[in-house]
């Protein structure tokens, strides 16, 4: 990647970057003589409050490439890229929060993976933790190679020691702290981010004359795209029709295949947010993790999707600020989040930026590395390999799981330079055995009669449907091969990404049908097993004398209406 | 979990506001062509200090209970 210019740091962004580096050290050490029991080191004890957990929740979820992907999205599809926040996470986040936690942190599994073998049986566990665990090595590697090549071209930094360095940090504060450092730092990197992005954004605002004026010149790129004037600034109007809009999908596809099936098979059944839920001091402190998580997540694409869209209306409107260019003339979306630091931030905001933009890269990859640690001990160490296996021994493993998970994940990275389209290809296999995933939880939380053998079979059913679907569609424009049609074309989608939630939609369907069906006809567990596993086997959580914001369901009810009247607000 | 989030989340404001509004007083005008004219060290360190503060006085109360 090639940029026009460097960016010069000067002494005090150095100091402002390491005095970062030395907190999150610190914090990892301060926590160490904490760390007695494998609990300590994989649950925090289930000791930490609702506030925290719920920053951590969020902040997991904000890798770095998750922002500059945002920032991207806000470039080219403008407003309608918050449908990720309004309609997928925040409904989603209630869901998990009012009816999922209870059996989650009820049951006292220790992992997603564990309450599976609970409620279903050994062989959907399995499948379930070796997938994720692979996942998160490869999602932390590719996750460090774009830091490796974004402070190479951005600072002209060594691309072995930008991530040799960085893994180095946070390997060193999850060995020390285990999950409970993670976390801290988590929700500390988080107050970071926010702190480093707000000023960017109102200098932009700023810059290009406020909201209206933003309107206006998105409204000409509109135009000249072909679509009508507010195109880049509604979130529904012209979701009608997928030629009317940028993202090139209709609402139906949204709601069902963005809002239902992929956002809630993440945030519901992902380990790497669940595992910071579960770690609350009490049932009551689970459930409002993902509550107090949502209210930030709803404001957060002024702070993360509002940088496109300003970064497009000025490139666009021939100001000083210009988004660089591809070889083939396409605009460099990713970059729009540096450009903005580049551009408008002066030596001191800018180590604070670069700090933000560091901390959202460290809060991703510790997010994949603790669920990888706990997911590898618990559910494959000691669950196959060692299953006599001592607490202390079991304190021992994770440690060490850290230590090779981040070395896995440092050879994933050096792997993506190599090789990239296996990257790529790897992705895609994940894509489709996590499609279906939120089925299979539905149906084992709220169906006692769901069985393991039709959750596995659903699974595998799910994932193949995936991958077939994948495999008969094309997005507009594409040639076959890792975009899809390598089995030939039976349908072709207006883009990827409707050709994505066309992809989550047949997976969950599959999945869903043949779980039902197989589960039909094998012999269910008898109820004394499913006990706190199952909605109608599980007494309802006690919480009458608690104040109103405090209980899970109507805190949720107030969260949903905020959300909608966003929805309706930016119509 | 024996240590206070609080207070690590409050130090690092403090400090971040102090370097930043102190760098803000000291550099020279120029430097402001990028950011629009506006010192944005100046005020964005002041607003960092408040917050730190907020927090480390919220852990001390908490403490003092």
């Amino acid at each position: 990647m090639s940029l026009m210019f460097r960016i010069e740091l000067s002494l005090v962004d150095w100091l402002i970057l390491l005095v970062y580096l030395a907190f999150v050290t610190t914090i990892g050490y301060l926590l160490k003589r904490h760390m007695k029991t494998s609990e300590d080191f994989f649950l925090s004890a289930r000791s930490i409050p609702a506030w925290i957990t719920g920053l951590a929740f969020l902040s997991a979820n904000l890798g770095a490439q998750e922002v500059m992907g945002m920032a991207a999205s806000g470039a080219k599809y403008g407003l309608a890229t918050s449908h990720f926040y309004w309609v997928g996470a925040v409904p989603a986040m209630v869901f998990v929060g009012v009816f999922m936690m209870p059996f989650y942190y009820g049951s006292r599994a220790r992992s997603v993976p564990e309450y599976l073998k609970l409620r279903f049986d050994e062989k959907t566990r399995g499948f379930n933790a070796v997938s994720f665990a692979a996942m998160t090595v490869f999602s932390s590697g590719i996750s460090l190679y774009a830091m490796g090549i974004l402070l190479t071209a951005l600072l002209g930094w060594n691309f072995h020691a930008s991530i040799l360095l960085s893994a180095f940090f946070v390997l060193a504060y999850i060995f020390l702290g285990g999950l409970t450092s993670a976390i801290y730092n988590e929700v500390l990197q988080f107050f970071l981010i926010v702190a480093g992005f707000f000023p960017l954004v109102f200098l932009g605002l700023k810059d290009v004359g406020g909201w209206s004026a933003l309107a206006e010149r998105l409204g000409n790129v509109a135009v000249s795209q072909g679509y009508a004037p507010g195109a880049f600034t509604s979130s529904w109007r012209y979701l009608d029709d997928p030629a009317h809009n940028p993202m090139g999908v209709e609402w139906f596809a949204m709601l069902m295949g963005l809002g239902f099936v992929l956002s809630f098979g993440y945030w519901c059944t992902d380990f790497l947010v669940v595992q910071r839920a579960m770690a609350a001091r009490s049932m009551s402190a689970a459930r409002r993790t993902p509550l107090i998580a949502a209210i930030p997540k709803m404001l957060f694409p002024a702070l993360v999707i509002l940088p496109g869209m300003i970064a497009m209306a000025l490139t666009a409107s021939g100001s000083n600020f210009q988004l660089p260019r591809k070889e083939d003339g396409s605009y460099h979306y990713d970059m729009v989040i540096p450009m903005l630091l580049a551009h408008y931030f002066p030596a001191g905001m800018l180590g604070l930026g670069l700090t933000a933009l560091l901390a959202s890269f460290m809060s991703g990859m510790a997010g994949n590395v603790t669920a990888f640690n706990t997911v590898w001990t618990y559910d494959i160490y000691q669950a196959y390999i060692r299953r006599q296996a001592s607490d202390s021994h079991l304190l021992w493993m994770g440690r060490m799981a850290t230590v090779f998970g981040m070395g896995a994940a440092l050879l994933a990275a050096y792997l993506t330079t190599r090789f990239n389209n296996i990257m790529d290809f790897l992705q895609l296999v994940f894509a489709f055995v996590n499609a279906p995933l939120f089925a299979t939880f539905l149906l084992g939380m709220f169906w006692k009669r769901a069985t393991g053998h039709g959750a596995f079979a659903g699974l595998l059913a799910g994932t193949l449907a995936a991958a077939a679907h994948h495999g008969w569609s094309l997005p507009k424009g594409s040639s076959p091969g890792i975009k899809g049609g390598w089995l030939g074309l039976w349908t072709s989608y207006p883009s990827e990404m409707a050709q994505n939630f066309g992809t989550a939609i047949w997976a969950f369907g599959a999945c869903f049908a043949v779980t039902v069906g197989l589960s039909l006809l094998t012999a269910p567990k008898p109820d004394a097993e499913l006990r706190g596993l199952v909605y109608s086997l599980t007494e309802k959580p006690e919480e009458e004398d608690q104040s109103w914001y405090l209980r899970p369901a109507p805190l949720g009810l107030a969260i949903l209406a905020a959300a909608v009247l966003l929805n309706a607000l930016f119509w | 979990m024996g240590l206070d989030l609080r207070l690590p989340i409050g130090l690092i404001f403090v400090v971040y506001g102090i370097l930043l509004a102190a760098f803000g007083l000291l550099s020279d005008a120029s430097l402001y062509r990028r950011s629009l004219g506006v010192n944005i060290n100046l005020i964005w360190g002041c607003v960092l200090l408040v917050i730190g503060l907020f927090f480390l006085y919220s852990a001390r109360r908490e403490k003092a209970r």
